[in-house]
């Protein structure tokens, strides 16, 4: 899997922050994901998934511990370390409709890039490449809302994908995907060299496309280790209200060849 | 969600009049619009040379005169109190199939009749001739504010989402048996339209997340050039220049 002697896409150590109302979200957060690495973060409903996320690029911050993307630290209060920190961590969205907003796919794709400064012929390019990746590329001129759902997350994807960074973070890449649109976007994950970190309860995905998992719950990282395992153990899972769906056999799905 | 490939409004084609930078067009109307509202309302040939200027236009650009004849009515409740006039306005009265009607209401609702016809004409082509994404480039082409021309782009792109929403709360409220049958359904209603702010706000919130995830520090990258050349300033400037014309004699002439 990853060298241990690179430097990891992203290394997380004693986080743990409160919201401003005194909810406290995280306690304590220990996490590396090595570079090239596909992992899935589980947890039930409010483990403090989409905080953890959030603070992959400093949107949120000021708590203990720190975050570490590529070995450089994400400090809020360091706006030009922070405009790398963004580029280095792609986020894509739950809600495709959120995360595009411009009139047309080519320009939502474009945004990123542009923002970090490209422009003209080398951002064209740039955008092409992104959109070819999740293999979108035929409907660049068409507007967000025209597409189907499937292609609207994949566009997502791209979005992110034309800033070229260092780890993908998906927050539940499959939510709402019909069987096919699930395994089009699987075989899109698959296809892409870079680092990327699943948040999802979507247990077969995580398995389909992740070798490691981390399971979230009550703030802390309570497991960490190859998917397959952490999906025998029942007890582990139905201590974290992660239940294997019906029918889903993690050794059948372990001796399938991918 | 996902009825056509382009705005209702617009008939896509690639005519000259298609052809020219949105800014152009839009001075264009700006100019045309403001000769027609200065021209005499009694030189009622004037308005009809303007009404000719518009059908060669709407010729060039192949939009069916049907089409816009259709997308007229838009105007009905806003000339709907023209009508009104000559029966309420004051002055001295003619006959008319046998009712005494103001000479001067008469003149009014003349005058709001053809000058508003005029205008909406006038926008209809733009309309039918422009996306509405390339309008607002050439909005911001003119040196609007940055801000008000990201809010229009976000009203462009999430009306049809916020649509979409209120027809499922619609549904969904409709499923549980509810009809609005007199004014007790207010409430209801009232709620609906809270909840749909408040879902549209999280919404915006959750967008700018995005947006600032890709790096936005409150500028909208310039992506596209919609440059215009002098030549197009030309073409674009024959309509408003033919009606100043129009205007001139309107004025001149005894």
């Amino acid at each position: 899997m990853s060298a241990p002697d690179a430097v990891p896409s992203l290394e997380v150590s004693g986080l743990a922050y409160a919201y401003p109302d005194g909810t406290q979200a995280l306690f304590g957060v220990n996490a590396v994901v090595g570079r090239g690495e596909r992992v899935a973060l589980l947890g039930p409903n409010g483990a403090g998934k989409t905080t953890l996320v959030l603070h992959l690029n400093g949107i949120l911050g000021g708590g203990l511990g720190t975050v570490r993307v590529g070995g450089l630290a994400v400090d809020a209060r360091d706006k030009k370390a922070l405009r790398e920190i963004r580029r280095r961590v792609g986020v894509v969205f739950q809600d495709p409709d959120d995360q595009l907003f411009m009139p047309t796919v080519r320009e939502d794709v474009a945004f990123g890039p542009a923002n970090l400064g490209l422009r003209g012929e080398e951002l064209d390019r740039r955008v092409a490449a992104a959109l070819e990746r999740v293999g979108m590329g035929h409907v660049a001129d068409r507007p967000p809302q025209h597409l189907s759902f499937g292609q609207r997350r994949r566009v997502a994807v791209a979005t992110v994908l034309a800033m070229e960074p260092e780890i993908l973070v998906l927050d539940e890449p499959s939510s709402n995907l019909d069987p096919a649109s699930r395994r089009e976007l699987a075989d899109v994950l698959r296809s892409l060299d870079v680092t990327v970190l699943m948040v999802t309860h979507d247990i077969p995905y995580a398995a389909e496309l992740c070798p490691r998992s981390l399971i979230l719950s009550g703030g802390v990282i309570a497991a960490d280790g190859p998917t397959l395992d952490l999906l025998a153990d029942e007890e582990l899972l139905r201590e974290h209200r992660l239940e294997l769906p019906f029918g889903f056999d993690p050794a059948a799905a372990a001796a399938r060849p991918r | 969600m996902g009825a056509g490939h382009a705005h209702r409004l617009y008939l896509p084609g690639t005519s000259p009049v298609h052809r020219l930078p949105p800014q152009c067009k839009l001075v264009a109307l700006l100019a045309f619009v403001l000769l027609v509202v200065a021209t005499p309302a009694h030189r009622v040939w004037a308005f009809a040379l303007y009404a000719a200027l518009l059908a060669a236009v709407a010729v060039a650009a192949r939009v069916p005169l049907a089409t816009v004849a259709r997308r007229v009515v838009i105007e009905v409740p806003f000339v709907a109190f023209a009508l009104l006039m000559p029966f309420v306005a004051n002055g001295p009265r003619t006959e008319v199939l046998g009712v005494a009607l103001s000479q001067s209401g008469l003149w009014s609702a003349w005058n709001i009749l053809a000058k508003g016809t005029l205008g909406v004409i006038a926008s209809i082509l733009l309309a039918a001739t422009t996306e509405p994404r390339v309008l607002l480039l050439g909005v911001e082409r003119l040196r609007m504010p940055q801000l008000i021309t990201q809010i229009a782009t976000f009203m462009l792109r999430y009306g049809d989402v916020v649509t979409a929403e209120l027809g499922r709360m619609r549904t969904a409220r409709a499923a549980r048996g509810f009809e609005a049958r007199d004014l007790r359904a207010t409430g209801v209603l009232a709620r609906s339209v809270g909840a749909l702010f408040l879902r549209s706000y999280e919404r915006g919130e959750r967008v700018h997340l995005a947006m600032v995830s890709r790096g936005y520090d409150g500028r909208m990258p310039a992506l596209a050039d919609v440059g215009a050349t002098g030549v197009q300033w030309a073409a674009a400037a024959a309509l408003p220049a033919a009606a100043a014309l129009v205007a001139a004699a309107a004025w001149m002439v005894p």
